[in-house]
């Protein structure tokens, strides 16, 4: 019995616990709500687009954390990004307004990560500090008017269109999350990501330019979080200044119980995914289940303190 | 990996180091450090706790720049500004604290910096790192579970094993070793003494920090004693003793 235990002890439970917890809560909900059409295709597939844009920041931020950072920014990059694409994009063609978008969370990315790189200042104050200022620029932009977008091909590409049948922030979700795993798991770029967050000297003592991948994962994370800006924009044919303002959370505890660690090192992208999806399972079944949103919001909180609690019990070892 | 052809005595050392001074924001660590080391041989540097024997091999492949003196490479004036300038010009470093990222596997970790890729995205080649450091950690006898293993899953000396494979794998002419068998069991530490006389046969110049006196005169051919940062002076190892070396060490007649 005690050696079963230890046996049971010394498997890493970081790295699967959240395809249990996926699974437990998929089946709880399916049988609490079985008459509130929670287990329908239309639903299931309903629940991965209102997700895409917190998958899309989930696998910057597993880059982010991997690499020993953090980037408390992201929120309202969201709303930065979206705002400057909706407004391009009363004058302009889509692409330029995708490209705005896009160009202003690399920006913002960039102002991080050179602080964090190069300054080198803590990115968790860095980030804090920037969140803090963009939620300024956030209202400024538009004076806290929200600007609509009436592009139809932009809003089908970022939100409710298709291609051969399948919903594009499915294909979005899809191929980000494709691009992200090969990336972090399968290239040298991957490989330094996890070297530098596991140990900084180390990696630049066998000659890592620790600085340039520090930078670089920065910018990754504020280029998502500009493209889950786009996503947003599309799906509500606008933008506003309150996009992304309550995502961080999220996205953390998406990445975190989806096993990657939080002091760097140690990650997986296919994990964030579930992660990400399985935060959008409570927010939905809590929803359909009828909870008021204060009620949601604390179920929420819970249950998210319970899944991290278990999945960060292994770094204590 | 073949052994450089004969190097005629006039060729200019591997390693020259040339009036080293370093402080550390007004506390002098190094003062005013000189010593050659040639191909082919391997020199000891001894000294005690804080003499500045870790500074001065981080000074030589470009962890810290020194504050003064010139450093040169098979003759040539260098200036390293961090260890992948050095490490291009075949300078490997077996650091005190081993520099291994703990929460990667072995393989990761002796292909770290230098991994195996393909195609224009660099993708890992996973299976070729692993099956040549299966090779290589078999062939320096380090005794380890498997090229998969996690680092913090491995004993104090297996790391040192780890840091020594692939220091002694990416060397092409001089290896820097700080205390490499400081964590090493008996038969262990045998087997480091075997590779450093190998780096020797293979013609590189070794430069090699030990507190165990014994196994300087085991293995090295000249020994470099630094006290509180000065150069006390080299000898000759068949032609010293290790009491002259512990007087040199502690400044005590
Ligand atoms: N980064 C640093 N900043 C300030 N002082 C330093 C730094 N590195 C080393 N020193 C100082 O320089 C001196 C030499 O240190 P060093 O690590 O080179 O000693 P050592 O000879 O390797 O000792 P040991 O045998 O204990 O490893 C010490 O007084 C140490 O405190
Ligand atoms: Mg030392």
């Amino acid at each position: 019995m005690a050696g079963k235990l230890a046996q049971l002890r010394s498997v890493d439970p970081s790295q699967y616990i959240v395809y249990v917890g996926f699974v437990l809560i998929l089946i709880g909900f399916s049988i609490v709500l079985r008459d509130d059409g929670f287990l329908t295709t239309r639903n299931l597939l309903n629940i991965v687009q209102q997700t895409t844009p917190v998958t899309i920041m989930a696998v910057g931020m597993v880059f982010v954390l991997t690499a020993g950072e953090i980037d408390l920014s992201i929120g309202p990059i969201v709303a930065v990004s979206a705002l400057l694409a909706s407004l391009v994009l009363r004058e302009s063609f889509w692409p330029l307004g995708a490209a705005v978008g896009l160009l202003a969370g690399a920006a913002i990315g960039a102002v991080n990560g050179v602080l964090v790189a190069y300054v080198r200042l803590p990115s968790f104050l860095v980030t804090l500090a920037t969140m803090g200022f963009l939620s300024g620029v956030a209202r400024w932009i538009t004076d806290l008017q929200s600007v609509p977008i009436t592009n139809d091909t932009f809003n089908a590409i970022f939100g409710a269109g298709s291609l051969f049948g399948v919903p594009s922030l499915l294909i979005w979700t899809v191929a980000i999350v494709l691009v992200g795993h090969f990336f972090y798991h399968e290239t040298r770029y991957g490989a330094h990501v996890h070297a530098i967050g596991d140990s900084a000297h180390s990696a630049r003592a066998v000659g890592i330019k620790v600085d340039r991948v520090r930078f670089s994962v920065m910018v990754l994370s504020g280029v998502a979080a500009g493209l889950a800006g786009l996503l947003y924009a599309g799906r509500l044919h606008g933008a506003r200044y309150t996009l992304g303002e309550t995502d961080l959370l999220t996205v953390i505890a998406a990445v975190i119980v989806g096993g990657t660690r939080l002091n760097g090192g140690v990650g997986t992208i296919f994990g964030a995914l579930i992660g990400s999806l399985l935060m959008g399972l409570l927010n939905n079944g809590l929803i359909l289940m009828g909870l008021s949103v204060s009620e949601q919001l604390m179920v929420r909180g819970l249950i998210i303190l319970a899944a991290i609690a278990l999945t960060l019990r292994e770094a204590r070892r | 990996m073949s052994a450089a052809a004969a190097v005629p005595a006039s060729a200019p050392p591997v390693l020259g180091l040339h009036n080293i001074r370093k402080e550390f924001g007004g506390v002098v660590a190094i003062e005013d450090f000189s010593l050659d080391v040639r191909a082919g041989e391997v020199v000891a540097l001894v000294g005690d706790n804080g003499a500045g024997k870790s500074t001065l091999i981080k000074i030589i492949c470009g962890v810290y720049p020194p504050t003064a003196g010139r450093i040169l490479i098979d003759g040539g004036d260098v200036r390293f500004s961090d260890p992948s300038e050095s490490q291009a010009r075949g300078i490997q470093v077996v650091y005190q604290d081993l520099a291994l990222a703990e929460r990667q596997p072995v393989y990761m970790n002796l292909f770290l910096g230098r991994e195996a890729t393909t195609g224009p995205f660099r993708r890992l080649d996973r299976k070729r790192m692993i099956r040549e450091s299966e090779e290589l950690v078999h062939g320096l006898d380090v005794r380890i579970p498997s090229a998969r293993s996690t680092i913090r899953d491995l004993s104090g000396g297996q790391r040192q094993g780890v840091a020594i494979a692939r220091a002694t794998h990416w060397a092409s002419k001089l290896v820097l070793m700080d205390e490499p068998t400081a964590a090493l069991g008996v038969a262990e530490t045998q087997k480091v003494e075997k590779i450093i006389r190998g780096l020797r046969e293979r013609n590189l110049a070794v430069l090699v920090i030990s507190h165990s006196l014994d196994q300087v005169f085991r293995i090295s051919d000249r020994i470099c004693v630094l006290r509180r940062g000065v150069q006390v002076g080299v000898r000759n190892t068949r032609e010293t003793t290790n009491n002259e070396i512990v007087s040199m060490i502690t400044g005590l007649q």
